[in-house]
């Protein structure tokens, strides 16, 4: 359920590193607590954010939440399918479901994020 | 056609598809003068549907609709945070007393005086209750209540030419209203966090609080039906540092004749006089939410507000006002039913509201203790929260056991609310209701939680018996059907 190659966030947010960009979503972890998601607000493409601050929103049939980014830097590609259909969240958080791509501005911010053993041990 | 559902008989269609082309609800006479022709008629409109049907298939189809109806009237309905207690039917028929309900806003004074005396009457009422004497009648709601109240504490501190004062405070814990109420009035918001106990995180208020203060918002009872042990302390933290305190009273219930907000060192608080004083808070209709502060903060409340004269009974204006939050005086009628409401229980029929209301709750929390998490394990108030992380772990959600009470006729309590509470079912008993009906609800809260292990599928397949099962509530948000058309057919979907 937390795949070895990813990093976690508190915030239940992944991050997949490729090259320099990082891929975001939310983990299996957030997307069964949230139930069923009807609603994904993310930023334009180009938008700048820093390391754990709030990008966007997700909301369920129980609640809204705000998205926090587990890293920082520009957002160079934003998941129109996590937008138009958001039950691709629920579906493969950690696939078709991701939300942002973010060109990373310092590669060293990973270090503060956990592995999946960490983050797994947190939700117990 | 008709159309079978496995509670019977029940005709489901839509008004409008009941339609048939010329059908109508009356017959006029003949004209006998002569046709004219409009002026402008290119706002007429032929292409918007509306249905043609019969006066008695009117009365029918309206008739059904308010028996599939699950209401205070019918069924236990423990709505946590929305007080759905018996209001008696008397305040709606004195509320409704021709003096009261035929008047119209823009008569002048003179004419209105028993209806400004009543408002009077009542804010000083209210006054005596919260222990804050400045009452203004005007918001339409708890949320109006906030803002408004909000507004007050900003013209205070801009009177004291303390303008840099642009933060409101406000509890992980609280009604969503309040960081949103607080935005809206103009104030930045800052969390508290919440402790273990369920209470403010004293020291990270303490760090918190500062020049930039403007206001704290405390919920009381917390929006986890607890009393705030800390009060006193948290009320000096934040006068030390400059800043007002605020407090959601939006449910009084817990309170009444118990404790006043006043004496508690509180300068302003709302109350929803749509919950506790005799108009349901689930009930949809217009509510109230009257705004109370200190004396000295009075002059700022918004207008009109109920005055005593040498000359009678007026609407006035507070000399230093923020104004007018909507038109006229507020919800009258919602007043009204308040006021009858106030007189008829007195300071001791009060007092036993509360008492009877925070008994109930503790019953139903130590009936329940043993099966279901309680998200702050002591003594509540008004109400309790219970947490479904056992009942999760074992495949079922507090959705599922809330769905699976509507089976037993008991209303769904309160889901998901607050927020910082995993699968809560918050859990509003009221002081109306008999020691059979907490019993029952408690057998059947303990009965679900045994079905879980014996048979999974009742709970998570429920409802069974209502005119509507399980319905697709994520469908419906994504892809909302929102207006008829003759193409949309609710019944085969
Ligand atoms: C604690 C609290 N504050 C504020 C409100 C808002 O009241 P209203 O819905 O009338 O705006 C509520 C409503 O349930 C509440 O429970």
């Amino acid at each position: 359920m937390y795949p070895e190659d990813l990093k976690y966030s508190k915030e239940h947010e992944w991050v997949r590193l490729n090259g320099n960009i990082a891929e975001v979503g939310v983990t299996v972890f957030a997307q069964e607590s949230l139930g069923d998601v009807v609603f994904v607000d993310l930023p334009a493409e180009g938008t700048e954010i820093e390391q754990f601050s709030k990008f966007g929103e997700i909301e369920s049939v129980k609640a809204v939440s705000d998205l926090f980014s587990p890293v920082g830097g520009k957002i160079v590609e934003v998941n129109s399918s996590a937008t138009d259909s958001p039950e691709v969240v629920n579906e493969e958080p950690y696939g078709t479901g991701w939300l942002i791509k973010i060109e990373l501005s310092d590669t060293a911010q990973l270090d503060t994020l956990m592995d999946a053993a960490t983050y797994q041990a947190t939700l117990d | 056609m008709t159309i079978t559902t496995s509670a019977g008989d029940i005709d489901r269609r839509l008004l409008m598809d009941r339609s048939v082309a010329g059908r109508k609800a009356f017959t006029l006479p003949e004209s006998d003068v002569p046709a004219q022709k409009l002026p402008d008629s290119s706002f007429l409109r032929d292409d918007v549907e509306l249905p043609e049907v019969s006066q008695l298939e009117v009365i029918r189809y309206f008739s059904v609709l308010s028996q599939l109806n699950f209401s205070i009237d019918t069924n236990f309905y423990p709505l946590g945070s929305c007080t759905m207690k018996y209001n008696p039917k008397i305040n709606d028929e004195l509320a409704n007393l021709p003096g009261l309900a035929d008047i119209h806003p823009l008569q002048p004074d003179e004419t209105v005086q028993g209806a400004i005396r009543l408002l009077k009457n009542l804010q000083d009422d209210l006054g005596e209750i919260t222990g804050l004497v400045g009452v203004s009648l005007a918001p339409l709601a708890g949320a109006q209540g906030e803002y408004a109240g909000l507004l007050v504490a900003r013209a205070y501190h801009e009177s004291q030419n303390d303008s840099a004062r642009t933060v409101a405070i406000v509890p992980d814990s609280a009604h969503g209203t309040n960081p949103a109420s607080a935005a809206m009035a103009g104030l930045e918001v800052v969390t508290v966090r919440s402790d273990d106990q369920g209470n403010v995180d004293v020291e990270n208020l303490r760090e918190l609080a500062n020049e930039s203060t403007a206001v704290f918002m405390l919920t009381i009872p917390s929006t986890l039906g607890l009393f705030e042990p800390n009060i006193l302390e948290i009320n000096k933290i934040v006068h030390d540092a400059g800043g007002l305190v605020y407090a959601d009273g939006a449910n009084l219930n817990a309170l009444l004749g118990l404790v006043k907000l006043g004496d508690l060192g509180v300068d302003i608080c709302h109350s929803n006089l749509h919950k506790t004083f005799s108009t349901p808070h689930g009930g949809g209709g217009p509510g109230s939410g009257p705004v109370m502060v200190t004396d000295e903060l009075a002059k700022f409340l918004p207008k009109p507000v109920a005055m005593k004269t040498d000359a009678g009974y007026v609407m006035a204006t507070p000399e230093m006002s923020i104004g007018a939050i909507n038109g006229f005086h507020g919800s009258f009628s919602i007043a009204a039913r308040a006021y009858a409401y106030i007189k008829t229980l007195g300071l001791e029929g009060l007092q036993s509201v509360s008492e009877n209301a925070i008994i109930s709750a503790n019953y139903i929390q130590a009936k329940l203790r043993d099966k279901y998490n309680i998200a702050a394990d002591r003594y509540c108030m008004h109400e309790t929260v219970l947490s479904a992380t056992k009942q999760k772990k074992r495949g079922v959600a507090g959705l599922d056991i809330a769905k699976r009470l509507l089976d037993f006729g008991i209303h769904a309590p309160t889901m998901y609310f607050p927020m910082i509470i995993d699968e809560a079912l918050m859990v509003e008993p009221t002081e109306s209701e008999s020691k059979e009906t907490l019993d029952h609800f408690i057998a059947v809260m303990r009965q679900i939680d045994d079905e879980i292990d014996s048979s999974p599928e009742l709970i998570l397949e429920a409802p069974h018996d209502l005119p509507v099962t399980r319905l697709d509530e994520a469908t419906a948000a994504r892809k909302p059907v929102l207006r008829w058309t003759a193409e949309s057919n609710f019944l085969s979907s």
